[in-house]
């Protein structure tokens, strides 16, 4: 799992991640230029010649999606159809695994965004003989293999009895993901000053009241980062809910979707197109906005590994 | 109130007549509060697994049946299986081989060539490029997993492409399995090296490349005495992540190969998940989990440690 994650305003645990600004253009001077244009050519050609190779395996996925006869090579369609779509979009196959999928991701994004606020502002306000080994903790939590051990994860569940429930599926997703958080949160919070708190906090104001009135509103676009990109994880996750969800009508779209493959994979590929795209689009929806939110696309490096 | 300078929000009247050091105990304990409802969800649902994971390696339980009720405690045999299984040896050498092939070598190289690449290139190829190139990370992992199946397949686009110029390909998945995910899983992360090196690069300074141009240094020399030395510490903290990443991956491989043909592309996480769930021996997928856990141990003991100054 581990996701990184350093939007670009802040300090970050991975700091050279954190300088991932849009590639700043300076204008060089030919000097530092590899001289021969010749060298300029090669490597606009070398460069596309990669973007084909990235664009197939994409490329598939679209053009299948709208071809009535897919096969698992790509190529144009003869006639272009949106029956893949409906054929898909009916409630049991995509509408509810898509709520499923909605209900968990929001339901981490949220417990995930209001326990790593609070848990970042003592990290944040107070100087603690607490805070170097709880954030070294929080670091190694980051790193840990975690969805590389569902199999223990899975029996502590059946132990629990946690086994099957969207709740339970939720909290676990939600602490997988609170380390990362809880450091991308600490370090927007870092970036409000202290300050118009010690003001209030002289006015009697309590810690909690300060926190509510005056740093959550001034770190909002941060917590709508957070947020996101919990969401978007919870959201690309598959092993997660495939190993801890066993009712169907309980999966989120990640597994349902690989029931269709194994279901249908071999028949209907268009139809798997169709619903992989459907399952994709709010993902890569979200990621545009979360880039927009932290300026440039490539300011947000780490943060959305799924 | 005690004093203005330094607040206590939380509990601080209550300290009354008491010693000041118990009072200043009490008002940390007090701004510790907030942090319990993540302290807790840590503990139950990230360390408990790790707890469970170390404890049920040692445990005879299974997936159905008595032993899943009342697993017995068996001592070290999961772990003396383990070496005597010809498969984990394997799945060992090909997790290594699946890192060391996609992200040591091929995510990094790739992601700094095209990091240095994109520099050189035009506005709209760069654009395009790095989008596509993105979307691929972006993408949720079992839809990437279904476009790299499809790209690989006997049938699929690889081979379609290859039959236009006369090779009848061969099937991927089943004789060149893990050439096949080390590729799909380069696709898939490249992206991610691609940014942190852009990044990097941007912050190299112009004079020192300049600088270098007049003393006579060619491209590659400097690249390689300018540009690496000066980003090293990117290329470390990158290391480690995509090693620690790739290290974890399930989705990909379990889509495109199953672990299969036979356990030809079963890594650590593939081979834990069968073991336990296809031949129901949860103690020994445990044990297996809990290997794969202390070598990420590793990983990111090094890993902080090298990021150290950051946290004091």
């Amino acid at each position: 799992m581990a996701q990184t994650a350093a939007p670009a305003s802040v300090p970050s645990p991975v700091p050279d991640v954190a300088g991932a600004r849009p590639a700043r253009r300076r204008s060089t001077p030919s000097v530092a230029a590899p001289g021969p244009r010749t060298a300029r050519i090669l490597s606009n050609v070398v460069l596309v010649v990669v973007g084909l190779c990235f664009l197939l395996p994409l490329g598939w996925i679209v053009l299948a999606s709208l071809d009535p006869s897919a096969t698992l090579a790509v190529g144009l369609p003869e006639m272009f159809t949106l029956e893949n779509f409906t054929a898909v979009m009916t409630p049991e196959q995509t509408w509810v695994p898509l709520a499923n999928a909605f209900v968990l991701s929001a339901g981490t994004g949220l417990l995930t965004v209001v326990a790593s606020v609070l848990a970042a502002y003592p990290l944040s306000r107070y100087r603690m003989r607490f805070n170097k080994p709880f954030l070294y903790a929080v670091l190694f939590g980051t790193c840990l293999p975690i969805t590389a051990m569902m199999v223990p994860v899975y029996s502590l569940f059946v132990r629990l009895n946690l086994l099957d429930s969207l709740a339970g599926t939720t909290f676990f997703m939600a602490a997988t993901s609170l380390p990362m958080a809880i450091w991308m949160t600490k370090n927007f919070m870092d970036s409000v000053p202290i300050s118009l708190e010690e003001a209030a906090w002289t006015d009697g104001a309590s810690a909690m009241t300060t926190l509510r009135t005056i740093v959550l509103p001034l770190m909002r676009p941060g917590i709508a980062v957070v947020f996101i990109f919990v969401f978007i994880q919870a959201w690309g996750n598959f092993f997660v809910p495939f190993v801890l969800l066993l009712t169907p009508e309980k999966q989120p779209a990640a597994v349902s979707i690989f029931a269709f493959f194994g279901q249908y994979g071999s028949v209907a590929y268009g139809q798997l197109a169709a619903y992989s795209m459907l399952y994709a689009l709010p993902a890569v929806g979200l990621y545009v906005l979360v880039s927009r939110l932290s300026g440039g696309s490539f300011a947000l490096a780490g943060a959305v590994k799924g | 109130m005690t004093t203005t300078l330094a607040p206590a929000p939380v509990g601080g009247p209550g300290a009354g007549p008491s010693p000041v050091r118990r009072a200043h105990a009490r008002r940390t304990a007090g701004r510790l509060v907030p942090m319990l409802p993540a302290v807790a969800l840590l503990a139950l649902f990230m360390l408990g697994p790790v707890v469970w994971s170390f404890y049920g390696s040692f445990t005879n339980a299974a997936l159905t049946g008595p032993n899943a009720a009342n697993p017995e405690w068996v001592g070290l045999d999961n772990y003396v299986a383990l070496l005597g299984d010809p498969d984990f040896p394997k799945a060992l050498w090909l997790t290594v081989l699946f890192v060391f092939a996609s992200a040591v070598i091929g995510q990094n190289v790739a992601g700094l060539g095209l990091a240095m690449l994109m520099r050189s290139a035009l506005k709209p190829v760069r654009a395009v490029v790095s989008t596509l190139v993105v979307t691929a990370w972006v993408l949720p992992e079992i839809v990437a997993a279904f476009a790299a199946y499809a790209f690989f397949h006997a049938d699929g686009t690889l081979n379609s492409l290859l039959a236009g110029v006369g090779i009848t390909g061969p099937d991927w998945l089943f004789q060149y399995p893990m050439l096949a995910v080390i590729l799909a899983n380069v696709w898939r992360g490249t992206a991610f090296s691609m940014m942190v090196y852009s990044a990097a690069i941007a912050e190299v300074p112009p004079e020192i490349t300049e600088a270098a141009t007049v003393d006579g240094a060619n491209g590659v020399q400097r690249l390689v005495w300018v540009t690496l030395p000066t980003i090293r510490r990117s290329i470390s903290t990158n290391l480690m992540l995509t090693t620690l990443q790739t290290l974890s991956v399930f989705t990909l491989i379990y889509v495109m190969t199953g672990g299969g043909p036979g356990t030809d592309s079963s890594t650590l996480p593939i081979l834990a998940y069968q073991e336990a769930f296809k031949f129901a021996q949860v103690g020994y997928g445990t044990a297996i989990a809990t290997v794969m856990l202390v070598i990420g141990a590793v990983f990111s003991v090094v890993y902080i440690r090298s990021l150290k100054p950051e946290v004091d």
